[in-house]
């Protein structure tokens, strides 16, 4: 996954347009996609050798249609039956190939009665054209595991009668963003992953990226697809600077900034900069919004504070949600100073979603060291590096707690 | 998120059982790793062979001492872990506490497993 060359790329591209074009042709959502998935699996292994055929679109739609009348011959044998698949029969003469079904199937696999996992790992395979292998590879869990839960999955669609069609208007936004939600997560899964080990990991930035193109290209008219774009482009374009040597973190205020990928950010920047002017804003178009700040400013002394502060405030009435809440104290401590940005955070330590938090003991500690209140500061970091499950975090924290009492004497 | 699922039984507590009792065990466990499996939660598992061929090993003056056999004289050891990668702690909870080791007076402890994912700071 991490070394997809131009034949991979091309496949993923195909992948759900010839699932789609099957699945138009025959129902059956889940043999279908296995079979498309069997197809990609023989183009891997055949089109290295052989070449890329003329019309790659229609071999695998060829192939897969013949993996998916064997499948049913084999059932029908299991069953005793007589293997007669009039399969010929049931292909529309004149079929538009050409026609793109992504935006059908990423509803398909984002399907209210699955899990958030289960939803990703669907629509990795499913639309992005990634084998199960990769994906398992990619969640670090065994692929006969991973398996298990895009079959589960699948059987689940079929249980709730889901249809392989645009869900009715009424339905549209929220559908949209169980969407939107599946292509963030595989996002963060890719971009907050570390070290040397994770070469295939974060390669699933890449392809959220390119999914969430996909959907932007196939929605030009809505602004969270446009925002969830930009975000995540003005968000990877920090990559290579969050990191230090050891796969050490590196906290956004001492990132070398000559390290962030213009090109990125100026697509992000005039992406999220034209969703804002024409669409009502939402969470990711906000989110986007207040990433595209971080990434103009010269220094992190030198960014627009009271604008991210001003941009957090909205989010925060739109979607409110604890870990907005959290941010929102960073930029009141940076407008009004860290006491301001500690009392801010103070609703917090009731919330039973947020008292036992790492992330809350980290910024406070952050805050606190900022103020001045070293023993407060380190009774934070120490309870923040206990807390988190992240071993790149807890390197961070202790390293900060370490280093503010070698500094306290 | 990934959990590991201790688990903890008192030494021989299985040869005390009747045979009905035994049986009932394992199928219990046959019948949640079967769920695990199904439902593409289960990483990985392994038992462990019992406390009496235990080395242990620990620093006498600086250097590494070993001795046969736990040191603790406690009653219950540690007999095998499951790992599982699920929706939520809860639900990780809910698996541990149908362990059928936990009746029969051992225990189990979830514990959530280190990742090298990492926020933005």
């Amino acid at each position: 996954m991490s070394t997809a060359g131009p034949a991979e790329h091309l496949l993923r591209d195909l992948a759900p347009r010839v699932l789609g074009t099957l699945v138009r042709r025959h129902g059956q959502f889940d043999a279908c996609e296995d079979a498309v998935q069997e197809a990609l699996l023989a183009a891997a292994v055949q089109w290295p050798h052989e070449g890329v055929p003329d019309d790659p679109q229609a071999w695998l739609t060829t192939v897969a249609a013949r993996r998916l009348t064997d499948l049913w011959r084999s059932e029908s044998a299991r069953r005793g039956r007589e293997a007669a698949v009039a399969l010929k029969e049931r292909v529309e003469p004149g079929e538009v190939a050409g026609r793109d079904d992504t935006l059908a199937l990423l509803f398909l696999c984002c399907h209210p009665a699955l899990t958030p996992s289960s939803q990703v790992a669907l629509t990795l395979r499913a639309v992005g054209g990634l084998t199960t292998g990769e994906i398992a590879r990619a969640f670090l869990v065994p692929e006969t595991t991973m398996g298990q839960r895009i079959s589960r999955a699948k059987a689940k669609i079929k249980a709730a009668g889901a249809r392989f069609e645009l869900p009715p208007p009424g339905e549209r936004a929220g559908r949209l963003g169980a969407v939107l939600h599946a292509l963030y997560l595989v996002f963060n899964e890719g971009y907050t992953a570390s070290g040397g080990a994770d070469l295939q990991r974060a390669d699933l930035a890449a392809e959220a990226i390119r999914l969430a193109r996909a959907l932007h290209a196939l929605l030009p008219g809505d602004g969270e697809a446009a925002g969830l774009l930009a975000l995540m482009l003005l968000t990877d374009a920090r990559r290579a600077a969050r990191t230090g040597p050891g796969g050490a973190l590196v906290p956004l205020e001492d990132q070398d900034r000559s390290r962030w990928d213009a090109a990125a950010i100026a697509e992000g920047a005039a992406l999220i900069s034209d969703a804002l002017t024409w669409s009502p804003p939402g969470p990711y178009q906000l989110q986007a919004a207040i990433a595209a700040v971080h990434a103009e400013a010269p220094s992190a002394a030198g960014t627009d504070w009271p604008q991210i502060l001003a941009l957090y405030r909205l989010l925060s009435r739109l979607a409110p949600n604890p870990m907005v809440t959290l941010n929102e104290a960073v930029a009141v401590a940076m407008v009004h100073g860290p006491r301001a940005g500690l009392a801010h955070l103070e609703p917090l330590a009731a919330d039973d979603r947020t008292a036992g938090h790492h992330r809350l003991a980290a910024v406070r500690a952050h805050l606190h060291e900022r103020a001045g209140d070293t023993a407060a500061a380190l009774a934070d970091y120490r309870t923040a590096a206990r807390l988190t499950t992240s071993l790149p975090e807890r390197r961070h924290l202790e390293g900060r707690a370490a280093a503010l009492a070698a500094a306290a004497g | 998120m990934k959990y590991m699922l201790l688990i903890y039984n008192r030494p021989g507590f299985l040869e005390e059982l009747t045979e009905d009792e035994r049986t009932g065990l394992f199928g219990e466990v046959d019948a949640i790793m079967k769920e695990l499996t199904e439902r593409g939660e289960l990483v990985g598992g392994q038992a462990l062979a019992g406390p009496d061929a235990t080395r242990t090993i620990r620093a006498r003056d600086g250097v590494p001492a070993v001795t046969d056999g736990p040191f603790l004289e406690s009653r219950e050891v540690f007999a095998g872990t499951v790992m599982v990668d699920c929706e939520t702690e809860e639900r990780a909870v809910e698996i541990a506490s149908r362990w059928p080791d936990v009746k029969y007076g051992g225990a189990m402890e979830v514990r959530a497993v280190m990742h090298d994912a990492a926020a933005d700071m």
